[in-house]
């Protein structure tokens, strides 16, 4: 959608806003054209390109990102719309010199290869775990009414929303697993 | 994607308000759809009211036993619901049969009623259609349909309606809450889609600018033994090829009642009220349930490239029937 008279209208404080948000356990704050996404917001304002752009569409799940600890992709997200709220993404999984222990066992299964999925990859099996952890149900759940087992079906369904081009992934519900039952 | 302003009303009534106020002004709720459309330059709002922090976001029992969901319940807390898992199983099921975890983390209950046709004419600018640009034609028509309607398509719009959650939703006899400028009305689903008609650009019977603020679900016991099946071209985050929920009520080996509707089939979710006729008061059997698939399908015009959509429909009804006969 490139050129057209509305890609020229003079962008003023109207069509702007300034969002003030915490990253990373970090207040920041931010003026933005309305048009920016979280991520580009994430990567192009605050220097944090651990997000990465995949398809830009919400499809491929590279974006994912915690907002106010729930796991969304941060592609569909207008930046003025998470002013108050509270953002982690993969950069805040752990402290600087640290690993978490998911990403501690990305490492150990090698649950990657060219590493441009895995900090979604990352952001989404936290998120998701947090699900599970609270009982929430899948697609491929039998019976609604009780918890789960995390079975690798379920990893895989609940993983869906995050594509891997290299097919990793095997390593990456291995190492899925392995969180999941060692904590 | 086109400069807009951004509006965080205080309550329903300044939303309502902004959009009558504000003739390109479209609400933004979880943005899975919009934000993507806005991307595609498909819909160009230049205000955008953002109604996910208007104190809609809570599901409650009702004194009749029935269920209030707000509008802006996302699917995932929905799906998660205890009730929900309990009562309306069906309703779960469809939740959790959609999209991907973190999209069921962002999207609505009133934006899944609004979501816009996967339909990939629509999609993209450079192609005829009558449901994004009125009058420039449908290139779908004769073009890759196998994904589009077979039932109750015109000539001017082939589109099926992508949402799982309203199929459930029409399966349950809900009625959705409505605020248009002149306050609130309820809107029986049976009444909230529309056909495509020569008016393919609208898709709900919605006053323009009214806000979706609840759907309410009447109490129905039956609805205990229900679910929703989904067919997809992979085995999960895709849109249906096929779906069906269905509420089955049996008195020893025969139909007391059943809640049948389909999608991925038409413009709206498809309520299947000749097959419900065809079970109804009859012993159930596999048989008889491919009998009513038939009698409902016996309508259809499938286009050149989606006649399976057909024999889909029918094994889908005889699976999910069976299955909740012998559960």
């Amino acid at each position: 959608m490139q050129g057209g008279p509305e890609n020229t209208t003079t962008i003023d404080e109207r069509h702007s806003s300034r969002v003030t948000f915490e990253v990373n356990g970090e207040p920041r704050q931010v003026t933005l054209d309305n048009r920016t996404t979280l991520l580009d917001t994430l990567r192009e304002h605050l220097d944090l390109t651990g997000a990465k752009k995949g398809c830009d569409h919400g499809q491929c799940g590279s974006c994912t990102v915690l907002l106010d600890g729930r796991r969304v992709k941060s592609c569909l997200v207008f930046a003025v719309t998470v002013d108050g709220r509270s953002v982690v993404s993969v950069e805040g999984l752990a402290g600087p010199d640290e690993l978490s222990p998911l990403q501690a066992a990305f490492i150990a299964h090698d649950a990657f290869q060219c590493g441009y999925c895995t900090p979604g990859q990352l952001c989404s099996a936290r998120g998701m775990l947090d699900e599970v952890s609270r009982g929430w149900p899948s697609a491929v759940t039998d019976d609604l009414n009780t918890p789960a087992e995390l079975t690798d079906a379920e990893i895989r369904e609940r993983m869906a929303g995050n594509l891997c081009r290299c097919a990793a992934y095997p390593h990456i519900v291995a190492a899925v697993r392995e969180t999941a039952t060692s904590s | 994607m086109k400069a807009f302003r951004y509006h965080r009303p205080a309550d329903v009534a300044e939303a309502v308000a902004v959009l009558a106020a504000e003739p390109r002004a479209a609400y933004l709720g979880g943005g899975t759809n919009l934000v993507d459309l806005m991307k595609l330059g498909v819909q160009r709002p230049d205000v955008l009211v953002d109604v996910t922090r208007l104190p809609l976001d809570t599901v409650e029992g009702l004194p009749d036993g029935g269920l209030r969901i707000g509008a802006t319940v996302r699917n995932s807390d929905l799906a998660a619901h205890p009730v929900v898992r309990r009562d309306y199983p069906v309703l779960a099921r469809a939740l959790l049969a959609a999209a991907s975890g973190q999209l069921r983390n962002m999207a609505t209950t009133g934006g899944n009623l609004l979501q816009r046709t996967r339909c990939v004419y629509f999609q993209d600018t450079g192609k005829a259609c009558n449901k994004r640009e009125p009058g420039s034609g449908c290139a779908a028509l004769h073009g890759q349909n196998r994904d589009l309607a077979v039932l109750d398509w015109s000539e001017q719009c082939v589109a099926t309606h992508p949402s799982d959650l309203a199929v459930a939703l029409a399966a349950l006899d809900t009625v959705v809450e409505v605020h248009e400028a002149d306050g609130p009305r309820d809107i029986p689903i049976a009444d909230f889609y529309r056909s495509p008609g020569t008016h393919p650009e609208r898709e709900t019977t919605l006053a323009r600018g009214a806000l979706i603020t609840a759907v309410r679900l009447a109490p129905l016991p039956a609805a205990r033994r229900s679910t929703y099946l989904k067919v997809r071209d992979r085995a999960s985050f895709a849109f249906a090829v096929g779906s069906v929920a269905a509420v089955l009520d049996l008195d020893g080996d025969v139909v007391r009642d059943v809640r049948l509707a389909y999608g991925a089939v038409a413009h709206r979710p498809w309520r299947a009220y000749r097959a419900e006729q065809e079970l109804r008061g009859r012993p159930f059997s596999p048989e008889l349930a491919a009998r009513a698939a038939d009698a409902e399908l016996a309508e259809a015009r499938p286009l050149r490239h989606n006649g399976f959509k057909l024999p889909l429909t029918r094994a889908i009804t005889v699976r999910a029937l069976t299955e909740l006969a012998s559960s």
